[in-house]
């Protein structure tokens, strides 16, 4: 077990240390002034050049690269240039913030997405699988940032019964869980939890219909097992993968939907990522793009870990 | 036991307690008068003094929180917004050395902290942008600053009320420049770096600034009550602020962050926030639809396309210049934009102080333009390539893609071949200073930068003067003579206004003339507002006074 876990645990490293390269190269070799959020383009040369070597974008790329990594490993990701705060500080509220939406997104992808899956997949080829099929479908085509926005001319600007944007009537750091902060949470909730949900219905849904045509089902049957035990052994070899899928799309969530934040003016990673990109403020760039990586990174190993366990084959394999 | 009262009469009782009760909250809850705006930027501006996001965030983190020594007249919005005095009641050059000025300054000014403004505050400020020794210096505050008043050097103390600055060199624009740099109260950012734990005095000045930051200290009509970062900014009221006319009617107001155009819109129609900013064509007759009122003016914010002069430019013949200028169709292009724009006539318009009559007409005529294009030898079976650099958005760039294939259009009946290199925003912003010789310009001969005009230097000296060619400021096209650079030196060095103003409307009408740029459109600032808002003046500027307005 420790063994396993530590062997995943070391599989990682050169992941992270790759990202984070990756993260950094990226930034840099893309075009544009990293002052620009600092120096309005109007600046003399001068001034400039004064600037460049404050921020020590003067030296060289692999000198900015060990100087990051180094204060990354210490937990410090630098200064914003554009609003001069703690990176690390920023960063974290965000994640704080899209986790919170990731998960309600999540739960609720989760739950339609295994219930349409199921009964796609119990009742396959019937005309309630070509309904919940559609469903699915439709969960993965639809643009989710379309879907916000159609959500919001219906529910905040037509009908006014939830707002439009925001994360609560005094902003994400005075959030309780009461109805007047989680309806900020609702419609954005509902519009990231489009895909995931497509994605876990058609993913149960193959499973399950798979499962009930292998002969450990018939086996089961014989012995005279209810549909309920039946669906209770599914169910157990179905978990493992909808879980895995489940962590991915998770995954994914947290990411923040750069588009679904900005419609709904969010204050997540999302959201985030949009500012620190319009600004060209590079240390933040790189900061997000970091910690939602490594977040990544460490989801996926949770993940692993998890289904080794639920399924004792995957860490012996 | 007392006898029970009939349930009839309990109830009413109970109603009228109901009703009292409300009667008295409800004045309570009215009289808070709360105006919440939604701004175009992704982040608030900083709110430190020298706030970054152009100028909105002068708009909102700036002129409502703090002053500067001298400001902008945003009380009309039928006449050009003139500079006025702010902090400094009175300004002047000296007679023998015109890089000396004296400024005096407004007696009695209190900052938010109830610290006294004085002479020392502005000496404080001015080091923290120019004086790198300077504990409170401020690398972050450096290029929003310094970029705005270039020439400006030292400041010292004669009196309290009383300061020195010197420039690099005579520089009547001084005090225009000035209008940029704000106040921040030197004993509270004092309390912020002694309480910083940092080791080094960098870091905890450092520290101070970011403590600052979340806790202003100006001297403007609101002072800052909450500051969530990236979401909202709350200030409130200062009643016992200098300028009796300013002293806001208005209790609080909420700042928020809306990058996106359709969110700001929602928000606006929801009832979520009282003010957007740049609603987006397409939803104005929804918006007014729902009693909203939409306010414009033309601003100093001009979106051109700037024309190269170097080798090989087929722009280097004048009768071609004239002929792109005479050949857009401004008041069709006004129309697909829904009304919001304005009709250029030159950089700054008829009635400016710098207009200057220039005998150049910017118009509307194809003929002329098709006749003075077959003066250059161009017709329909040959026409002229041009090809201009473009972005698809932008801070600042109205709606680049469709006004510039408007234009594209238009040229084509005057026999303009229009090719396009549309290019990433910030991208476009950068090649700006490294000038239409350099690869990065990719062949183009125009680019497309919208700009602010609200000071002589950015308006028009850093255009056309030969000192600002590529790399040190924005004359893209390397435009420039001998007589534009004296107009320019005439202008620099007219200490009194009106002499000033006189030697800039020369230049202003010179430049129009020699056209070195096809002036297209000027932005007029659209915005939308519920109708519970009065008192709006959007005058012809960027900015606009809130501290003026009432809620209803």
């Amino acid at each position: 077990m420790f063994a396993s876990l530590a062997r995943r645990i070391v599989y990682t490293l050169p992941i992270m240390a790759g990202v984070a390269l990756v993260c950094f190269l990226l930034v840099h070799l893309a075009p544009g002034d990293p002052l620009v959020s600092v120096l309005p383009p109007d600046a003399s040369e001068d001034l400039r050049q004064q600037l460049i070597k404050l921020y020590g974008f003067d030296r060289s790329l692999p000198e900015q690269f060990l100087s990051w990594v180094w204060r990354a490993l210490h937990g410090d990701l630098g200064t914003s240039i554009a609003s001069g705060r703690p990176v690390a500080a920023e960063v974290y509220k965000a994640v704080g913030n899209t986790l919170m939406l990731a998960a309600v997104a999540t739960l609720i992808g989760f739950f339609f997405g295994s219930l349409f899956g199921f009964v796609a997949g119990y009742f396959s080829g019937s005309w309630v699988d070509r309904v919940a099929s559609l469903l699915s479908i439709v969960g993965v085509s639809v643009p989710h940032y379309w879907l916000g926005m159609v959500l919001v001319i219906i529910f905040a600007a037509q009908l006014n019964w939830l707002p439009a944007t925001g994360a609560g009537p005094g902003g994400s750091t005075d959030w309780h869980w009461n109805w007047e902060h989680v309806q900020y949470l609702i419609l954005p909730a509902v519009a990231k939890s489009v895909v995931p949900m497509g994605i876990i219905a058609r993913t149960v849904r193959a499973l399950v219909a798979e499962m009930l045509a292998q002969e450990f089902v018939v086996g089961l049957r014989a012995k005279g097992l209810t549909d309920y035990g039946v669906f209770r052994h599914i169910v157990k070899n179905v978990a493992p993968t909808a879980l895995a899928v489940m962590g991915l799309q998770l995954g994914y969530l947290l990411g923040g939907s750069i588009l679904i934040e900005t419609v709904f003016a969010f204050p997540g990673t999302g959201f985030l990522l949009n500012s620190a990109i319009f600004q060209r403020d590079l240390p933040l760039l790189q900061g997000t793009i970091l910690v939602l990586a490594m977040f990544f990174v460490l989801l996926n190993l949770v993940v692993d870990l998890v289904q080794g366990t639920l399924d004792p084959r995957i860490s012996r394999a | 036991m007392p006898a029970r009262l009939p349930l009839t009469t309990r109830v009413s009782l109970v109603v009228s307690a109901a009703a009292l009760t409300l009667s008295l909250a409800v004045p309570a809850l009215a009289q808070e008068k709360v105006l919440r705006i939604a701004m175009t930027a992704a982040d608030i501006p900083r709110t430190l003094g020298q706030p970054d996001q152009g100028f909105e965030g002068n708009r909102f983190t700036g002129i409502p929180m703090y002053d500067a020594l001298t400001q902008w007249d945003l009380s009309k919005a039928d006449a050009p917004s003139v500079l006025i005095p702010g902090l400094a009641t009175s300004w002047a050059v000296d007679a023998k050395d015109k890089t000396k000025w004296t400024f005096k300054l407004r007696p009695g000014v209190k900052f938010h902290d109830g610290s006294a403004f004085n002479a020392d505050a502005v000496v404080w400020n001015v080091q923290k942008v120019l004086d790198k020794e300077a504990v409170q210096f401020d690398p972050s505050q450096v290029g929003v600053t310094a970029s705005r008043m270039p020439t400006l050097r030292t400041a010292r103390k004669i009196d309290d009320l009383t300061v020195e600055l010197t420039t690099s060199e005579p520089d009547s624009f001084l005090p225009i420049n000035l209008s940029n740099l704000f106040m921040a109260s030197p004993a509270h950012w004092q309390k912020k770096f002694d309480a910083a734990a940092s080791a080094t005095p960098a870091d905890k000045s450092k520290a101070a600034w970011t403590a600052f930051a979340a806790d202003a200290s100006g001297t403007g009509p609101f002072k800052m009550t909450r500051f969530v970062a990236r979401e909202r900014l709350e200030v409130a009221a200062n009643k016992a602020y200098w300028d009796p006319k300013r002293v806001p009617k208005i209790d609080k107001v909420v700042m928020l962050p809306m990058p996106e155009a359709s969110a700001r819109t929602a928000a606006l129609l929801s009832g979520q926030v009282d003010w957007i900013e740049a609603p987006s064509p397409d939803a104005m007759a929804e918006i007014k639809s729902r009693g909203n009122v939409i306010y414009s003016n033309p601003q100093p914010h001009v979106w051109p396309w700037q024309l190269s002069f170097a080798e090989g430019s087929p722009w280097l013949n004048k009768d071609v210049r004239y002929a792109a200028n005479l050949c857009v169709d401004r008041e069709s292009l006004s129309k697909l934009l829904g009304g919001m724009m304005g009709i250029p006539k030159g950089t700054v318009p008829p009635g400016h102080p710098w207009w200057g009559n220039p005998k150049f007409d910017i118009k509307y005529d194809p003929k002329a333009a098709q006749a003075l294009m077959g003066k250059a030898g161009f017709s329909a079976a040959k026409p002229l390539k041009v090809k201009v650099q473009i972005s698809a958005s932008g801070s600042g760039q109205m709606q680049p893609l469709p006004m510039n294939e408007f234009v594209q259009q238009s040229l084509k009946a005057c026999y303009f071949d229009v090719e396009f290199d549309v290019i990433e925003w910030n991208t476009l912003f950068t090649n700006w200073r490294k000038g239409a010789k350099d690869p990065s310009a990719n062949g183009a001969n125009a680019t497309n930068v919208s700009f602010a005009a609200m000071d002589p230097f950015f308006a028009m000296v850093r255009f056309v003067s030969t000192k600002t060619f590529p790399p040190v400021s924005n004359n893209w096209g390397y435009y420039g003579n001998e007589t534009v650079d004296k107009l320019i030196a005439d202008a620099r060095t007219s200490f009194d206004d009106k002499q000033r103003d006189a030697a800039l409307a020369k230049l202003h009408a010179y430049i129009v003339e020699d056209a070195p740029f096809v002036w297209i459109a000027h932005d007029v600032g659209p915005r939308a507002m519920s109708a519970k808002v009065k008192n709006v003046v959007q005058p012809k500027s960027w900015f606009i006074d809130i501290a003026t307005m009432t809620m209803q």
